[in-house]
């Protein structure tokens, strides 16, 4: 018995010093001790705190190294950059401007959402997909401050196609960084097998019309995206991919369910593996992964471009882009937009595409953009299909019937 | 006599038995195999050869996030192995020691629980643990606090089924002839349940050397681990690099087992050599 209380007088202790201890940095966060709700105004003066200091920086300003979040090997650095015979613009940046750049990595947007929606990662700059930075932005949640247009002179450089997009009207919040497309990666020698005529462009029939696909049965296969693979299918049909009519969509998936039985796999990761190693001859993909297969497929005695192509189907696709923003969590705000301006240069823009393979949102950099890779209609689509590409909206709720159409349409 | 009738009367049973080893063996170690011939392949695709070259070992050692990744992976793996298997064996010792003590029942269950609960409930978890309860910045030492939680449970549980087959007389005898706790503990008790604390590090260096969901919650700035980073590089393109990095680390884990394999033949060996 004596022990039990000795137990419960030590929790008791422990509960004590925990509340107290959680007390001391709500307070020392907020500057007042209010109890209830402290959290929530140590939250909001921060951020706004932090909005102060973006809204104060001064164009080429530095505070502090950078802490850049961003997918694995998307600048180029070090071997990586001489291998590609670019710039390697992580020394660029840091010889022009005496800050270090600390790269940390992530390979999937909602982890890193769920890092700065914790607090505690004091990232300066992150690179969201598209959706994600609407997710981040909303009010409610609030993990993005707006960035300071004044210090990114730069930003004359953007595409005004870039510049007021679905999911960042405006651009209030982000700077695109790199943007591509999503359509059919195939085999020339199965189209003329099917003695289907390729010239003027292909359509997404190859997958949805019973009677063109019927040759490539079982060997076509679609992204594991449900956003991306319904879009093709409405598409097909000639909806918008942000279409929140429930008829449009049960049509949509109506076709899919039907196509199910040709598609081989829903693969989101090897979907270019499969296609160059003869296991598919269709495949609905990402431009860059194509390209990167392609690329490395080709050799001194054999061009792979020869007998794969990637096109976005002549009914229209999906246009995708990855943009900087600084989260609320941001210890360098300054740093963080000479970067976004560091990147929107006209000549870095251009090491940057030539590096990745990916469709540059800076204007000005296509004159430092390698002119084979410039005219490659995979890369930089031609403008009559740039008019037929859709970016992914946020659709609110409605991105629930989309979860279950794709459920039900995959059976 | 019998024994040997059984088997003499039964050698397909044998064969069987002996083939479906040789399966499973294959099952297990063609795919490492395949690997590591493929990271000297002079072709950018993986799966498809194209000469003997060493260019992916150059590539790889010249690549600096690479090494930096596979650096900070082998700090942590070090010490979150070190960590978790002194955690994890004074907990199986305690549980297993001391019969009665309050709550022993609920900690037994407790213990279990990062073994069971999923890593993305353990990573969430482990994340708002740093971030809002303590809260601290994300940082290496948050990703090897992360490593040791769950390699803890691992070695406890391993160590445990060692100490579950220990002799108590054993400690008792040794105690009859005056040696004190520390020195039984020194001299009988870790050196019978060595197999079980080596196995648990073991286990513990390679949970910790391969995990990307955990790492990718509770990595702070400059510190990637080599996971996560080749899990990120699936997304821009596969090349042998990948194979050669693979293989460098299967090489450390592999040089690992073997100094801890000679270690315990060696501590075999020595205690034989005592006893005759």
């Amino acid at each position: 018995m004596r022990r039990i209380l000795i137990l419960l007088a030590v929790v008791a202790m422990l509960a004590a010093a925990c509340s107290s201890s959680s007390d001391e940095t709500t307070t020392t966060g907020a500057g007042d001790s209010d109890g209830t709700g402290a959290t929530t105004t140590a939250a909001a003066a921060v951020e706004s705190d932090l909005q102060a200091k973006v809204n104060a920086c001064q164009p080429g300003e530095t505070d502090g190294d950078l802490n850049l979040y961003n997918w694995t090997e998307y600048i180029p650095y070090g071997s990586e950059a001489e291998d590609y015979e670019v710039t390697d613009l992580v020394a660029k940046f840091e010889e022009e401007t005496g800050v270090k750049i600390v790269q940390t990595f992530y390979e999937d947007n909602e982890t890193m959402l769920a890092q700065i929606e914790a607090g505690g990662a004091p990232y300066d700059i992150i690179v969201p997909s598209d959706y994600m930075v609407s997710t981040m932005a909303d009010p409610e949640v609030g993990l993005l401050v707006k960035i300071n247009k004044d210090a990114i002179p730069n930003l004359k450089n953007l595409d005004p196609l870039f510049s007021d997009l679905p999911f960042d009207p405006n651009g209030d919040y982000s700077v695109p960084y790199q943007a591509g497309t999503s359509g059919l990666g195939f085999a020339y020698a199965a189209l003329d097998e099917a003695g289907v005529d390729y010239e003027n462009g292909i359509s997404w029939g190859l997958v949805f019309d019973p009677e063109m696909s019927e040759p490539f049965a079982g060997k076509i296969s679609m992204l594991n995206d449900e956003r991306e693979t319904l879009g093709a299918a409405l598409k097909y049909l000639g909806y918008s991919v942000n279409t929140t009519s429930q008829d449009e969509l049960d049509e949509a998936t109506a076709i899919l369910k039907e196509a199910n039985s040709r598609i081989a796999a829903y693969d989101s990761a090897a979907f270019d593996d499969l296609l160059m190693s003869g296991e598919t001859v269709i495949a609905h993909g990402w431009n860059g992964g194509f390209l990167g297969s392609f690329d490395q497929a080709s050799t001194d005695d054999y061009d792979a471009y020869e007998d794969y192509g990637y096109m976005v189907p002549e009914e229209g696709g999906i246009i995708w882009v990855d943009l900087m923003a600084i989260p609320v969590t941001a210890e360098h705000p300054c740093t963080a937009l000479t970067f976004m301006n560091f990147i929107l240069d006209a000549e870095n823009g251009g090491d940057l595409t030539n590096y990745t393979y990916y469709m540059s949102p800076n204007l000005a950099a296509h004159e430092y953009i390698d002119p084979e890779i410039l005219s490659d209609e995979m890369v930089f689509p031609s403008e009559e299909t740039m008019a037929k590409l859709e970016f992914i909206a946020d659709v609110g709720d409605f991105s629930l019937q989309y979860s279950d159409a794709f459920a039900q349409a995959k059976g | 006599m019998s024994v040997q009738q059984g088997t003499a009367h039964r050698p397909w049973v044998d064969r069987v038995l002996s083939i479906n080893g040789w399966i499973i063996f294959g099952f297990l170690y063609l795919p490492i195999l395949i690997l590591i011939i493929y990271s000297f392949s002079d072709s950018k695709i993986v799966g498809v050869w194209g000469g003997f070259t060493w260019k992916w070992y150059g590539r790889m050692l010249t690549n600096p996030e690479m090494m930096g990744a596979l650096a900070n992976s082998a700090k942590v793996a070090l010490i979150s192995t070190i960590a978790s298997t002194i955690l994890g064996t004074m907990g199986a010792l305690a549980l297993d020691r001391y019969r009665k003590w309050l709550g022993k029942g609920a900690f037994d269950v407790i213990m279990y629980l990062p073994v069971i609960i999923p890593e993305v409930t353990m990573g969430a978890m482990l994340l708002i643990w740093f971030t809002q309860v303590l809260p601290v910045n994300l940082s290496i030492v948050t990703i090897i606090l992360g490593h040791i939680a769950f390699s803890t449970s691992f070695v406890a549980i391993i160590v445990r089924a060692r100490l579950a087959n220990l002799d108590d007389s054993l400690e008792e005898a040794a105690m009859d002839l005056y040696a004190d706790r520390w020195v039984t503990f020194k001299r009988v008790t870790l050196p019978l349940i060595m197999p079980g604390v080596m196995g648990g590090a073991l286990l513990a260096l390679t949970l910790s050397l391969d995990d990307v969901i955990i790492t990718e919650f509770v990595q702070g700035p400059g510190a990637s681990l080599l996971p996560v980073y080749v899990f990120g590089l699936i997304k821009r393109q596969v090349t042998p690099e990948i194979n050669a990095v693979s293989t460098l680390m299967l090489g450390i884990s592999m040089v690992l087992v073997f100094v801890s394999l000679a270690f315990q033949a060696r501590s075999i060996s020595k205690s034989k050599t005592k006893e005759t």
